[in-house]
């Protein structure tokens, strides 16, 4: 049958398989989660059977485990400590090399190969992370190359939630349980006793090309779509964590010099854990190194984070000399001053920056606590 | 709070590689102070720069084998044929461009940032009050007013400096001094008995300003306690926050707006400052640790 | 009206005061010059005039036996210069050299002292002006003692 765009098909598990093999003889490389060092990463696969089946990972504020499920799901994680981002914006990233010779420098501008990459099995937080950054890398007035060319070398296999973790919240951002935007396919994954069935949807040209390919496939039937819509539906409704983002842009930058920051300070370490397991944060620094001859220098890129000392240091001194401050400016960059830069959100309530924090402190948690803390503080107004 | 920008992205080949500096020779070093000097580039091999920039821009000069840093352009933004810095010596980078020779070559990614409104200035008296090493930023927007004189109104230069050997471009101060279209004071913030000039803080020489305050607009440029107690005295003086500019100074690195050190709650400084008007940064310059 | 009535009530620092009190300030003041070098007062004198610069330049320095004078600021047209006169010991705390021609309007203290004494009014006119320029002084010093532009790196 002749596949279109944004129609929703029914797959078996071989179907998934095929897929996969398809998008390898179209040359990509496939990238899926699998289980490794204890966790669920993201790493190249060669079929199926590499997915973490039957597996799945239990989340806490400071806390992760892997667990075995009771059936037999290929797609039945959550979110790993990994992002995507690493693959379009990759943590070391050489930008240049130089070279001086009698006082004359020639520079050597990097090419460091991009690769043809399907993300296989991605949760649609993850997908809506790729968007995010987007928008930073390649929608404003500067383009960066490199992701540039590593975005259109992309196919997007996104996998819909029909089970939410503890540290959850996509729901309130807007990015999930189900992925509407972006990806090349979407599927489902529905286990009914021992009816194991993939709902898939297309989403662009080059995943109708795809799905061309796999024979014998029929437009989901009604049955399916029902299971699928409750499925998604019941995600939606047991999210682990939620926070209201009505006005939370104003909350939050009218209430800068708020006390609570204080109070945050004496938990958080200022690890940047938080901002390296996110999958929007874009801060980079650049190292320089040179040869010992000084002939030779290579400019590299390195994922940094606000939480650094240094990264305010400006001569003389750091303008965010407490963590309090540091605190503050991640939070606030994500929820609030974000929009301003981006006209979104920069955070996708994947939930990472709950599950890695060393001392379990909780965005969501803390959000709250300054929304309560502002109510209880406006001046009531009281009759005489 | 979205903080206006009045910046026109220059589309150039930077646009596709934002990251990749374009070499230039040194042609001259110039010391100005102890520690300031300034430096003179062109493109290697006589080749003509097609280089353009708008007053209160930056660029990030790059040393091989040492780093980048971002300075302001202090040249003639009309005369195009050399780019010109004012650097001052405070950190690694800077002391590398000082140990350099003639004829070395420094990579310049730029024109980025903001600039100082000399559009919006038409008409109008333009007081420019700078500190220390903020005269440099600022000194292409007096070159472009001087070379559109007719198009000004009075033009008030307010410049102050920590003591009389620390001030830069000495011999042009000189020579504006005798012009008639300019009112130049200098002030110094210590001084020994041999120097006849003012001696005060800069913001104290808002009271001499004698053209009508309400259709002025001021650009003012130096360490950020200099700038806010500049804007207290020229309200004093009579003006509105919204015709007071100043340029800000945080952790640029990329300049274009990508690597984040630079943030300034919605903004970057890099990007969409360093120049704003005090209205718009007047809440965030009373937080701290922003 | 005087040539110093006129530039008196124009003055900003004197805006808003009646016309009454200008008369009775003005009863105390005189014109004077002072040529490039002249010193209007030393460390230790007795403070007993105050001065509107009508045009030049005064510094005010601090003698050092080893390195000369330092001089900590200079005035210039239309400032006030001096508040030693208004309280005790009415005493100079610093040398005042003129570096410019200087064409001034001298107030004597102890006479405007009286007045003050006994018009009270005028006392919280002069106060109130004396407070102000104070405040103003004492902003510019803190922003002075800041050392904003930070050392000289070598």
């Amino acid at each position: 049958m002749k596949i279109e765009k944004n129609k929703k098909y029914l797959l078996s598990k071989e179907n998934i398989s095929s897929l996969v093999q398809i998008l390898q003889k179209q040359k990509f490389k496939t990238i899926a989660p699998v289980v490794k060092d204890e966790t669920i990463l993201y790493d190249e696969i060669q079929s199926i059977d590499e997915l973490p089946i039957g597996m799945t990972d239990v989340h806490k504020a400071g806390s992760y485990s892997l667990k075995k499920r009771k059936d037999k799901a290929l797609f039945g994680y959550n979110v790993g400590p990994q992002s995507c981002k690493k693959f379009l914006f990759p943590p070391k990233l050489t930008l240049l090399q130089t070279k001086k010779i009698d006082g004359k420098v020639t520079v050597i501008k990097s090419s460091d190969p991009v690769e043809k990459l399907a993300l296989i099995g991605i949760k649609p937080c993850e997908l809506s992370a790729i968007l995010v950054q987007d928008k930073i890398f390649i929608e404003g007035d500067y383009v960066d190359s490199y992701y540039k060319q590593q975005r259109d070398n992309l196919f997007i296999v996104t996998t819909n939630c029909t089970e939410t973790a503890y540290s959850c919240f996509c729901d309130s951002m807007k990015t999930g349980p189900e992925a509407t935007k972006g990806f090349d396919l979407a599927v489902t994954e529905l286990i009914d006793g021992k009816n194991h069935r993939f709902v898939i949807k297309t989403g662009s040209a080059a995943g109708v090309k795809v799905l061309s390919n796999i024979e014998g496939i029929a437009l989901a039937p009604d049955d399916a779509l029902a299971l699928e819509e409750a499925k998604i539906s019941s995600a939606k409704n047991k999210m682990g964590r939620s926070i209201s983002t009505e006005n939370l842009k104003e909350l939050l930058l009218d209430n800068l010099n708020h006390p609570y920051w204080a109070e945050i300070q004496e938990r958080c370490v200022s690890c940047g854990n938080c901002t390296m397991v996110c999958p929007t944060c874009f801060c980079s620094d650049i190292l320089d190194e040179t040869s010992l001859s000084g002939e030779d220098s290579k400019r590299t890129r390195l994922w940094d984070s606000c939480f650094s000392k240094d990264y305010s240091y400006i001569h003389g001194g750091v303008v965010r000399a407490s963590i309090k401050s540091r605190y503050r400016q991640w939070l606030t960059h994500k929820f609030a001053s974000w929009v301003d830069q981006f006209d979104t959100f920069g955070c996708v309530g994947c939930g990472r920056c709950i599950v890695w924090c060393p001392v379990g402190i909780d965005v969501t948690e803390e959000i709250n606590a300054i929304e309560q803390d502002v109510e209880k503080m406006k001046p009531v107004e009281v009759e005489a | 709070m979205m903080l206006q920008s009045n910046n026109t992205a220059i589309k150039t080949e930077l646009t596709n590689e934002p990251f990749v500096p374009v070499m230039y020779e040194i042609k001259r070093i110039q010391r100005e102070t102890e520690d300031t000097f300034t430096i003179d580039l062109i493109l290697p091999d006589k080749k003509k720069t097609n280089f353009r920039f708008k007053p209160g821009q930056f660029n990030s000069m790059f040393v091989h084998g040492c780093g980048e840093v971002p300075i302001s352009i202090s040249g003639n933004p009309i005369k195009n044929e050399k780019i010109v810095h004012t650097i001052r010596v405070v950190g690694t980078v800077t002391r590398a461009i000082r140990r350099l020779k003639v004829g070395e070559y420094i990579g310049i990614r730029g024109p980025f940032g903001s600039h100082w409104p000399v559009e919006k200035a038409v008409d109008k008296n333009v007081i420019i009050i700078a500190g220390g090493i903020g005269l440099a930023p600022i000194r292409p927007a007096v070159y472009h007013i001087l070379e559109h004189r007719e198009k000004y109104k009075d033009l008030s230069i307010l410049y102050g400096a920590r003591t009389p050997d620390d001030i830069i471009f000495k011999k042009e101060l000189e020579s504006i001094r005798g012009r008639f279209d300019i009112d130049l004071h200098v002030t110094v913030d210590r001084a020994d008995n041999k120097w006849m000039g003012n001696v005060g803080v800069v913001p104290t020489l808002a009271k001499r300003i004698t053209s009508d305050p309400s259709n002025s607009i001021a650009f003012v440029c130096g360490p950020e306690i200099m700038m806010r107690y500049s804007a207290v005295a020229l309200q004093q003086y009579g003006m509105s926050l919204q015709d007071i500019y100043i340029s800000l100074e945080r952790n640029m690195k990329c300049g274009i707006g990508l690597c984040g050190h630079c943030q300034y709650t919605g903004k970057f400084i890099c990007k969409d400052g360093p120049v704003y008007s005090y209205e718009t940064v007047k809440d965030l310059l009373k937080t701290r640790e922003i | 009206m005087t040539s110093l009535t006129s530039y008196l009530v124009e003055h900003p620092f004197l805006k808003g005061m009646d016309k009454k009190h200008i008369d009775l300030v003005v009863g105390c003041a005189k014109n004077v010059r002072y040529n490039p070098g002249d010193y209007l007062f030393h460390e230790g004198d007795e403070a007993d005039w105050f001065y509107f610069i009508r045009e030049g330049q005064l510094a005010l320095e601090v003698f050092r036996p080893h390195k000369g004078g330092i001089v900590f600021q200079t005035l210039g047209t239309n400032d006030v210069l001096g508040w030693s006169w208004l309280v005790a010991p009415y005493m100079r705390h610093f040398d005042c050299r003129a570096t410019e021609l200087t064409r001034a309007i001298a107030l004597d203290g102890n006479c405007l002292r009286k007045k003050c004494e006994e018009d009270h009014e005028l006392g919280y006119a002069m106060m109130n002006r004396f407070v102000k320029l104070t405040e103003d002084e004492l902003m510019a010093l803190r922003l002075q003692l800041m050392d904003i532009y930070d050392a000289p790196i070598k």
